[in-house]
C-alpha cells in the first residue's frame, strides 16, 4: 500500500522530442496535442466522473437532510455542525483518514468528495426551504393548502435558485479538490500533475492544471444556465 | 483494515517531529494569511467605500474557488521553482480573494443612511470608513478571514509537494513515516484545521457588536438570508464566499 505515486519518466522520448520538450519549456502545444489521447482526454474523463459523482450522491444526501431539517428544525444545527466539520477537514488528509477503512480505491476518493460538498448543499437548501417570506406562506395556508402542498408548490420551486447556487459552488469545489484525490487513486487531472511534478515537466502539469480549472468554469457556467432555465424569474432580480 | 493504533504510539514517539512540523506549517500559513490580508483588506475596503466594482470583488473568490492548489502550486513550480516561496505565492493566490470579497461586501453593505449622517456630522471620508464603515463591516471581514485561514492551513498541506515542509512532509513520506506515521500527520492537521476554524469562530463573535450578535443567534442555520438582506452579518462562511449562494 504505497500512498506516493511511482515517479514515472514522462518526457517521452529525447531522441525525437521538439526543441520545446527538450528545454522543458512553459507549455509545449505540439507536445500537448500529441498526448492529448493518451494522457489528457481519459484523465479529463475520469475527472468529469469522479466529480459527477460525488455531486449526485452529494446531492441527494444533502437535500434529503435538507428536507428533514426543514420539518424538524431541532436537527438544522446538529447537521449544520457536522458538515462544517467535514468540510473543514483538509482534503489531503480526509482522504488518507480514509485509507486505513477502504483502501486505495475509488469509493475513498468518492467518500471524501461526497463529504466536501454536503455543507454547501445542505445549507444551501435549508436556506432556500426557510428563506419564503411569511406572508406567502400564510396565503398558502389561508389557501387550504397542505404543508407537503406548500413544500411542493412553493417551497421547493421558490428554493431553486439557491438550490441552484450551492451546486454551483460545490461542483467547483468538488473539480478542484477532485485534483488532490490523484494522491490515492490514479484518476483524474490531477494524476498526471502528481507524475509530471516529480520529474518536474512543465507541459504535464501546466497543461492539466490548465484543464482542471476550465473544467470548474464549464460546469459553472452550465449550472448557471440550468439556473436560468429552472427559475427564469430569479436572474431578473439580482440579490446581494 | 485498521489492524493497529498506531498512529498513537506514532504521535507519543515522534511529539517533537510532529511539533516542529506543525510550527513549519503554522509559519507557511500566517505568512501567507498576513499578505493575504495585505493585499485583499486595503482592495476590498477602498471598493466598499466607494461602492465600485462589485463584480470584480465578488467574481474574484468565485474565480479563486475554481484554481486547484494542487494546480496552482505545480504551475508555480515551472515558473517561481520547489521551496517556501513558491508555496506562499500559491496559499496568497488561494487566500487573498476571499478576504477581499467579504470585506468588500462588509463595508459596501453598511446603512447608506449611516454613512451619510457619518458625512453630515463632518467626517472625512477616511474617517467615516475608519469609524463607521470597517467597525459595521468587521463581522464580514472575519468570515473571510476564517474562510482563507482555514484555506491556508488546508492547502499548506500540499506544500510537501513543492518542497514547502509543514506536517504535508509527514503524510505524503509513507516510505519514511509508514502508515501510522501518515494516519497520525493527517490526524494532526486536521485537528489543526478545526482549531484553526474554532480560533475564527471566537475572533468573530468578539468582533460582532452585541446588537447584530443577538439578531443572528436566532437561526443559526438560515444565515444566507441575512447575507442577501443584510448583507452578511452571519457567521457562516459558505454563505459569504462570492456572495454566490444566495444570488440566483
Amino acid at each position: 500500500m504505497n500512498i506516493i505515486i511511482q515517479a514515472e519518466p514522462v518526457i517521452p522520448d529525447y531522441g525525437q522530442a521538439g526543441e520545446c520538450v527538450v528545454n522543458n519549456g512553459a507549455f509545449c502545444a505540439d507536445w500537448f496535442v500529441q498526448q492529448w489521447p493518451t494522457i489528457f482526454w481519459p484523465a479529463l474523463l475520469e475527472h468529469i466522473g469522479l466529480t459527477l459523482i460525488a455531486i449526485v450522491i452529494g446531492f441527494i444526501l444533502a437535500f434529503s437532510a435538507a428536507l428533514v431539517a426543514h420539518r424538524y428544525s431541532v436537527v438544522a444545527a446538529p447537521l449544520n455542525g457536522l458538515t462544517t466539520v467535514l468540510y473543514t477537514i483538509p482534503p489531503l488528509a480526509l482522504f488518507l483518514l480514509l485509507v486505513p477503512f477502504t483502501g486505495l480505491t475509488v469509493l475513498t476518493a468518492e467518500i471524501a468528495l461526497v463529504a466536501y460538498t454536503l455543507l454547501i448543499l445542505f445549507s444551501n437548501t435549508l436556506t432556500g426551504l426557510n428563506g419564503i417570506p411569511a406572508d406567502v406562506r400564510r396565503a398558502a395556508v389561508g389557501m387550504g393548502l397542505t404543508r407537503y402542498q406548500i413544500l411542493k408548490r412553493i417551497e421547493l420551486p421558490m428554493a431553486v435558485p439557491a438550490i441552484i447556487g450551492g451546486l454551483r459552488i460545490a461542483s467547483v469545489l468538488t473539480v478542484s479538490t477532485a485534483t488532490i484525490a490523484a494522491f490515492i487513486v490514479d484518476a483524474g487531472l490531477g494524476s498526471p500533475i502528481l507524475k509530471a511534478i516529480q520529474s518536474p515537466f512543465n507541459t504535464q502539469f501546466v497543461a492539466a492544471g490548465a484543464l482542471a480549472v476550465l473544467l470548474a468554469f464549464a460546469v459553472d457556467g452550465l449550472l448557471v444556465l440550468l439556473g436560468k432555465g429552472l427559475a427564469p424569474w430569479a436572474s431578473r432580480r439580482r440579490i446581494a | 483494515m485498521i489492524d493497529d493504533f498506531g498512529f498513537i504510539g506514532f504521535s507519543i514517539n515522534n511529539f517533537g517531529l510532529l511539533l516542529d512540523k506543525t510550527m513549519e506549517h503554522l509559519a507557511i500559513s500566517s505568512t501567507a494569511l498576513l499578505i493575504a490580508i495585505l493585499i485583499g483588506m486595503p482592495i476590498g475596503l477602498w471598493l466598499g467605500h466607494i461602492h465600485k466594482g462589485e463584480f470584480i470583488a465578488v467574481s474574484v473568490s468565485n474565480l479563486g474557488r475554481a484554481l486547484p492548489s494542487l494546480a496552482l502550486i505545480a504551475i508555480l513550480i515551472g515558473v517561481v521553482g520547489i521551496g517556501f516561496t513558491n508555496v506562499v505565492i500559491a496559499l496568497i493566490v488561494l487566500a487573498a480573494p476571499p478576504i477581499l470579497t467579504t470585506t468588500f461586501l462588509g463595508v459596501n453593505g453598511v446603512d447608506r443612511s449611516l454613512t451619510q449622517a457619518a458625512r453630515g456630522m463632518g467626517l472625512r471620508g477616511w474617517q467615516t470608513l475608519l469609524r463607521v464603515e470597517i467597525p459595521l463591516a468587521l463581522p464580514s471581514i472575519f468570515t473571510g478571514l476564517r474562510t482563507s485561514a482555514v484555506l491556508v492551513v488546508s492547502s499548506a498541506t500540499l506544500a510537501a509537494i513543492a518542497g514547502g515542509g509543514g506536517l504535508g512532509d509527514i503524510i505524503l513520506n509513507q516510505v519514511a513515516y509508514g502508515m501510522s506515521g501518515v494516519i497520525a500527520g493527517a490526524l494532526w492537521v486536521a485537528i489543526l484545521a478545526l482549531a484553526t476554524d474554532g480560533l475564527f469562530i471566537l475572533l468573530h463573535r468578539l468582533v460582532t457588536p452585541a446588537s447584530i450578535r443577538s439578531r443572528t443567534k436566532r437561526d443559526p442555520a438560515a444565515p444566507a438570508r441575512d447575507v442577501a438582506g443584510a448583507k452578511d452579518v452571519s457567521g457562516e462562511r459558505v454563505t459569504t464566499v462570492g456572495g454566490a449562494p444566495a444570488a440566483k
